[in-house]
C-alpha cells in the first residue's frame, strides 16, 4: 500500500470527511459513583478508596444520584429524551487499572437519547445530532515506568492510582456528522469547546482538559462526493481544543492519502500525539474485545421520576447559546466580537466587567487584548488570572478618567497579577499616576531639552520629527507617567514651533 | 444436659439469666469442634481467640445491665463466603487464601451488635459451585449422619456444623439451593429468604441475581431468630428490600401449635415423580398427609416451566459468575501465581486463574464466558432471562390456589463421597426442586420431615421444601413450625436426636 502526502485543500477539494465524536466528562459531585470515596482532584495516590471502588469481593455499588441528576441535567441541555426505565450494564474486559475487570456502564439502554446541540463556524450553523447521554465509572490510573516514552512499552513496571476508579464519568455520543467539508476540524473543536460551554454553565464538571476531566475520541471517516460513507477510524488521547481541530485534519489527511495510494482504511483505534500532531495505529477492529455487555445485576434499574425530570429541567440555568444571544446584545457586539471571545474564553469576564461598570468596548478591549495575551505567555486560562472583572473594571474607569494611560494600566494589571493587591494599592506602591504637575513636568521637559541642543537645532530647522528622542528623555525621567502626546506637544510648545 | 444440644434459643436466654456464661457456652463449642471437625472437615478456619474475645464482652455487657437480644452470647458458624473484618475469608477457593477482608459484611456487623459469637468460617464448594462441597479448594466436608456421605452443597461446612452440634447455628448462602439441599440432607432446618430480604454487602458473589445468605439451625425458631437479625433493609445494596421483616419468630411460634386450619397448600405435580428416590417420595407423602391433618387444604397445582429452571439456571448462574469471578486477576490480593519478574501481567493473570480455581470453577466461567459472548447472548442468557419470567409466572398462578407450595426439597437422600463428582449433571440435578424459587426470588425454608431407609443402608433425613410468595418469609416458618412441632410430637423427640454419635465425640 502506497501513501501519498496530500495538502489539506487537497484533501477537501476531492473528499468528503464525516465526523463523529465521543466525549466522556468526569462529573463534578462530591462522592464517587457507586461509593462514598471523595472525587478530589490531586490526592495522594490510593487514598480515595474504599472496598466498592477496590472491587473488593463482596462489596456491592450503590449508584450516586447526584450523578444521575447531573447527567440528566447534560443530557436536557442537549435536548435529548430522558429514559423513565434504563439499566446500568457490566463492560467486561482485563485491565490491572479496572478494579473489579468489568467497568459499570451503560449499554443499550442509555439515560438520555436522541438530542442536538448547534455549533456555529465561520457565520455557518451546523446540528450535530446526539445519540446518547449515559453513565459509567471511571477506572484507575496507570503510570508506566522505567520506559523512555512514559507508555507502557518499555516500561520496567507499572504504578496503579485508584483515587480515580469510580469517578462518575458521563459519555456524549454524537450521531454521524456529515456534510462540513472544509471545517470539519472547526466544526469538531467548536462542538467540543461549545459542550465544555454548557457542562461548565450546567455546574456538573469543572471539565479541565488538562486535568482529563473532559476527554474526547474523535471519528474520522473520508468519502468521494456522492459515493457512501467511508470506513471510520476512532483516534484517542485527544486532550485539548487544540488537539481536537489537529486531530482530525490530520486524520484527514492521512486518509486521504492511503485511498489515493489505492489502499483502504482499516477500522481501527488510532492514537493521537499532541508533540507530533500525527496519528498512529492502536488495535484493529479485528482484534477487537467482545464486552460481553449484560445487564448489571448489582443495581436496580434506573427509572427517574419524570416529575423529577421537569424539575430539573425547569431548575436549567441559562445556556451559553442564549447567553450569548444576550450578551450580543448587551454587550454591543457584532458576531465576529462573539466569537473572538468565545475562542479566548472571556465571554463571561466581560459580561462581568460590564456588569462591574466599565464600558462594554473597554472591557471586550482588554480582555481579547493585553488579558488574552498575558493569560496566553502564562500558558493557563484567562479565568485563572489573578486579576478579577472588578478589578479590571476600576482599572478601565481610572483610563477614562485620565488617571491612567493605556501603559499605565498595563503596569497596574501587572502589578495586581504579580502582587494579587487590589489596584488602588499597586497604583500607590509603585507609583503609576499620570504626571499632571505642571511644573514638575515643565522641569523635566527644560531639561531635556537643555541636555539635547543637536536635536533642539534640527526641530528649529524645521524637522519636527526629530523630537522623539527628547519625548524619550522625558518620559524616561518621569518614569512612564507622564502623557507622550501632551509631553510632546509641550516640548513643541516650549521651542515654539508649530505643526 | 450438654450445652453444646441446647437450641439457640434456650442458649440466649441461659446466658441472659445468668445460668451459664456466653464464654461456657463458646468454649463448650469449641471443644465439639475440636473432638468432631477431624472426622466432619465442616470448618476452614476456627477463630478461638476471636470467638471467646466475643463472648467474653457478652458477658462484661449482661454483668453491666445491659439487655442484649435473644441470640447473644450464641455460638454461630459463618460460611467462608461471607466476609468479616481480620478474619481470613476464602471462599472455599486457593485464589484468595491468605486473604484477610479489611471489612465486615453488613449481616456481620448485625450478627456482631446482636452479640452473636462467631466461631470460624465453614468449608463450602469453591465460589458456592456446587452441591456437596466436594469442591472445596481445601479438602471435603462430611454428613455428620454417616461420614462416608456428603453434607449437601454448596454450604455444606455450615449444615454440617449444625447437625454435628458444632454450633447450634449458621449461616449459608444459597444461590441454587446451597442452603436448603444442604439442610435437608443433613437434618437441620435452612431458609432461603426473598431475594433482597437480607443484605448481600460483603458476600462474595457468585450469582448477583440469585445469592442470598440465610440461616440454618436444628429448630425452626433458631432459624427465624437468626434470620430477624441478619434481615432488613441495607443502604450499602442496591437490590436490598426496603420494608420490614416479617415477623419470623412469632410466626415459627404459632406454627409451633400445629394448627394450619385455613391454609391452602399447594403440591407441585412437577417437583415429584420419575428421578426422585422411592424413601424421598414417600416421606413427602406422609408430611403432605400430615399437613391435611393439621387442618390445611391441600390442591395439587401445576408450574410446566419449572421444567426448564436447571437449564435456565446453568446459564444465567455461570454468566454472572464469569463477569464476577473476573477480579480474581492476581494483581491486588489473593493467591499469585509466575509472577517472576519476566512475565506479563496476562501471564501471571492467567497462570494465577489456572493454579487458583478449581474445576467446576472453570467449567462455569467458560460456559458464563460462551453464555455472554457477542452473537450468542441472545440464545442463552436472553432466552434464559426469559425463562426466569415464565417462571414467576407459573408461582404467580399457583399462589392463586395456594398460599405455600411444597415438594421435596431434594430427588434424593445424601450421597457417598465421590460418587456423582465425575458426572456434573448427576451433581446438578440435586438443585431441581429448589431452582425455582431461587430464580423467582421467592423465599423457601427446608425442615425435616423424615428418614428414609429404603435408598441407603443407614437412616438419612428427607427435607421438605416449604415456598411462599415474595416477602412472606413468615409463611414458611409457620408451616415448618407446624410440621416440626407435629413430627416431634409423633415421634416424642426432637428429629436430631436419632442421629447417630460420631467418632471422636465424648
Amino acid at each position: 500500500m502506497t501513501s501519498t502526502m496530500l495538502s489539506y485543500e487537497d484533501v477537501v477539494a476531492r473528499y468528503e470527511p464525516v465526523l463523529g465524536l465521543e466525549t466522556h466528562i468526569e462529573l463534578g459531585t462530591v462522592s464517587k459513583m457507586f461509593c462514598g470515596c471523595a472525587t478530589e482532584f490531586g490526592a495522594p495516590a490510593n487514598t480515595h478508596v474504599c472496598p466498592v471502588c477496590l472491587g473488593l469481593p463482596g462489596s456491592l455499588p450503590v449508584a450516586n444520584k447526584a450523578a444521575i441528576e447531573y447527567t440528566i441535567r447534560l443530557g436536557l441541555a442537549l435536548h435529548c429524551s430522558i429514559a423513565t426505565w434504563c439499566r446500568f450494564a457490566r463492560k467486561n474486559y482485563y485491565y490491572p487499572d479496572m478494579p473489579k475487570n468489568f467497568q459499570i456502564s451503560q449499554y443499550d439502554e442509555p439515560l438520555c437519547v436522541d438530542g442536538y446541540l448547534d455549533v456555529e463556524v465561520d457565520g455557518q450553523a451546523y446540528r450535530i445530532g446526539i445519540e446518547r447521554v449515559h453513565l459509567e465509572e471511571d477506572t484507575g490510573k496507570s503510570t508506566h515506568v522505567g520506559g523512555a516514552t512514559g507508555r507502557i512499552h518499555g516500561a520496567t513496571h507499572s504504578l496503579v492510582d485508584y483515587n480515580r476508579a469510580g469517578i462518575p464519568l458521563m459519555e456524549v455520543v454524537t450521531k454521524p456528522v456529515p456534510g462540513t467539508g472544509a471545517l470539519a476540524p472547526a466544526v469538531a473543536r467548536a462542538y467540543v469547546t461549545e459542550l465544555r460551554e454548557i457542562a461548565r454553565t450546567l455546574g456538573v464538571s469543572d471539565v479541565r482538559m488538562e486535568q482529563g476531566s473532559l476527554r474526547c475520541d474523535v471519528n474520522v471517516s473520508l468519502n468521494l462526493p456522492g459515493a457512501p460513507w467511508g470506513t471510520r477510524t476512532e483516534t484517542k488521547n485527544v486532550n485539548s481544543l487544540r488537539s481536537v481541530e489537529r486531530a482530525v485534519r490530520s486524520e484527514m489527511i492521512r486518509q486521504a492519502g492511503v485511498l489515493d495510494g489505492g489502499g483502504r482504511i482499516v477500522q481501527e483505534t488510532r492514537h493521537f500525539h499532541e508533540d507530533t500532531g500525527q496519528t498512529t495505529s492502536g488495535r484493529s477492529k479485528e482484534e477487537a474485545t467482545d464486552y460481553r455487555y449484560f445487564p448489571e445485576p448489582d443495581l436496580v434499574p434506573l427509572a427517574p421520576a419524570p416529575e423529577w425530570v421537569e424539575e430539573i429541567r425547569a431548575g436549567l440555568p441559562e445556556l451559553p447559546a442564549a447567553r450569548r444571544a444576550r450578551l450580543a446584545v448587551e454587550l454591543n457586539a457584532t458576531p465576529h466580537d462573539m466569537q473572538a471571545m468565545a475562542n479566548a474564553g472571556v465571554t463571561d469576564l466581560v459580561a462581568a466587567t460590564m456588569s462591574a461598570g466599565a464600558p462594554a468596548n473597554d472591557a471586550r478591549k482588554w480582555w481579547l487584548g493585553y488579558l488574552a495575551q498575558t493569560a496566553n505567555a502564562a500558558e493557563t486560562d484567562p479565568a485563572d488570572l489573578n486579576i478579577t472583572p472588578g478589578q479590571l473594571a476600576e482599572i478601565i474607569a481610572l483610563v477614562q478618567a485620565g488617571t491612567l494611560s493605556d501603559g499605565l494600566a498595563r503596569q497596574v494589571i501587572d502589578g495586581v497579577l504579580e502582587t494579587g493587591q487590589p489596584p488602588a494599592a499597586v497604583i500607590d506602591a509603585r507609583g503609576l499616576r499620570k504626571l499632571d504637575d505642571t511644573d514638575a513636568l515643565t522641569t523635566a521637559v527644560d531639561e531635556a531639552i537643555a541636555a539635547q541642543p543637536a536635536v533642539v537645532e534640527k526641530i528649529r530647522g524645521g524637522k519636527i520629527q526629530a523630537v522623539g528622542p527628547i519625548v524619550g528623555a522625558v518620559m524616561k525621567a518621569t518614569r512612564g507617567q507622564a502623557d507622550a502626546a501632551a509631553v510632546r506637544a509641550l516640548v513643541l510648545g516650549r521651542l515654539g514651533v508649530e505643526e | 444436659m450438654d450445652l453444646i444440644e441446647l437450641s439457640a434459643a434456650s442458649l440466649g436466654e441461659a446466658v441472659a439469666t445468668g445460668e451459664t456464661s456466653a464464654v461456657e457456652v463458646a468454649q463448650a463449642h469449641l471443644d465439639r469442634i475440636h473432638a468432631v471437625d477431624g472426622a466432619l472437615g465442616a470448618f476452614l478456619h476456627v477463630d478461638a481467640d476471636g470467638a471467646l474475645a466475643a463472648a467474653k464482652e457478652v458477658d462484661d455487657r449482661i454483668a453491666a445491665g445491659e439487655k442484649l437480644g435473644p441470640l447473644a452470647g450464641v455460638p454461630l458458624a459463618l460460611k467462608d463466603v461471607i466476609v468479616t473484618e481480620g478474619i481470613p475469608t476464602t471462599c472455599g477457593s486457593r485464589i484468595l487464601e491468605g486473604w484477610i477482608p479489611p471489612y465486615d459484611a453488613t449481616i456481620v456487623r448485625r450478627m456482631r451488635e446482636a452479640g452473636i459469637v462467631i466461631l470460624g468460617k465453614t468449608n463450602m464448594d469453591e465460589f458456592a459451585m456446587g452441591s456437596s462441597t466436594e469442591n472445596s479448594g481445601y479438602h471435603p466436608a462430611h454428613n455428620p449422619w454417616d461420614v462416608t456421605r456428603i453434607p449437601g452443597g454448596s454450604s455444606g461446612g455450615s449444615s454440617a456444623a449444625v447437625s454435628g452440634y458444632e454450633a447450634p447455628l449458621a449461616i449459608g448462602t444459597d444461590t441454587g439451593g446451597s442452603i436448603r439441599q444442604p439442610a435437608a440432607v443433613t437434618g437441620v432446618v435452612g431458609h432461603k429468604p426473598t431475594y433482597g430480604g437480607v443484605s448481600r454487602y460483603g458476600l462474595i458473589a457468585f450469582s448477583s441475581s440469585l445469592d442470598q445468605a440465610g440461616p440454618l439451625a436444628r429448630t425452626v425458631l433458631d432459624a427465624a431468630l437468626l434470620h430477624e437479625v441478619i434481615g432488613g433493609h441495607d443502604p450499602c445494596d442496591s437490590t436490598s428490600i426496603d420494608a420490614a421483616v416479617p415477623a419470623l419468630a412469632a410466626a415459627a411460634r404459632a406454627g409451633a401449635a400445629a394448627d394450619l386450619a385455613g391454609l391452602r397448600v399447594g403440591v407441585v405435580r412437577e417437583l415429584s415423580g420419575e428421578g426422585y428416590q422411592q424413601g424421598v417420595l414417600d416421606s413427602f407423602q406422609s408430611t403432605v398427609d400430615l399437613l391435611r391433618e393439621l387442618g390445611a387444604e391441600v390442591v395439587e397445582v401445576s408450574c410446566p416451566h419449572f421444567d426448564y429452571a436447571l437449564p435456565a439456571y446453568y446459564l444465567i448462574a455461570p454468566s454472572e459468575c464469569s463477569s464476577n469471578l473476573a477480579r480474581f486477576d492476581a494483581m491486588r490480593y489473593g493467591l499469585r501465581a509466575g509472577d517472576d519478574g519476566v512475565r506479563g501481567l496476562e501471564e501471571v493473570m492467567s497462570l494465577t486463574r489456572e493454579a487458583g480455581f478449581g474445576p467446576e470453577v472453570k467449567r462455569r466461567v467458560i460456559l458464563g464466558t460462551y453464555a455472554l459472548s457477542s452473537g450468542y447472548y441472545d440464545a442463552y442468557y436472553g432466552q434464559a432471562q426469559k425463562v426466569r419470567t415464565l417462571i414467576s409466572r407459573d408461582f404467580a398462578a399457583a399462589y392463586e390456589q395456594a398460599d405455600v407450595l411444597v415438594s421435596p426439597t431434594t430427588p434424593f437422600v445424601a450421597f457417598k463421597l465421590g460418587e456423582r463428582t465425575a458426572d456434573p449433571m448427576a451433581m446438578y440435578i440435586n438443585d431441581l426442586c429448589t431452582l425455582p424459587a431461587s430464580l423467582s426470588g421467592v423465599p423457601a425454608i427446608s425442615v425435616p420431615c423424615g428418614l428414609s431407609t429404603t435408598d441407603s443402608d443407614v437412616p438419612l433425613p428427607v427435607g421438605l421444601q416449604v415456598m411462599a410468595p415474595a416477602l412472606a418469609d413468615d409463611r414458611c416458618y409457620r408451616v415448618a413450625a407446624a410440621v416440626e412441632a407435629a413430627l416431634d410430637a409423633r415421634r416424642g423427640r426432637p428429629f436430631m436426636s436419632d442421629a447417630p454419635a460420631l467418632e471422636g465425640a465424648k
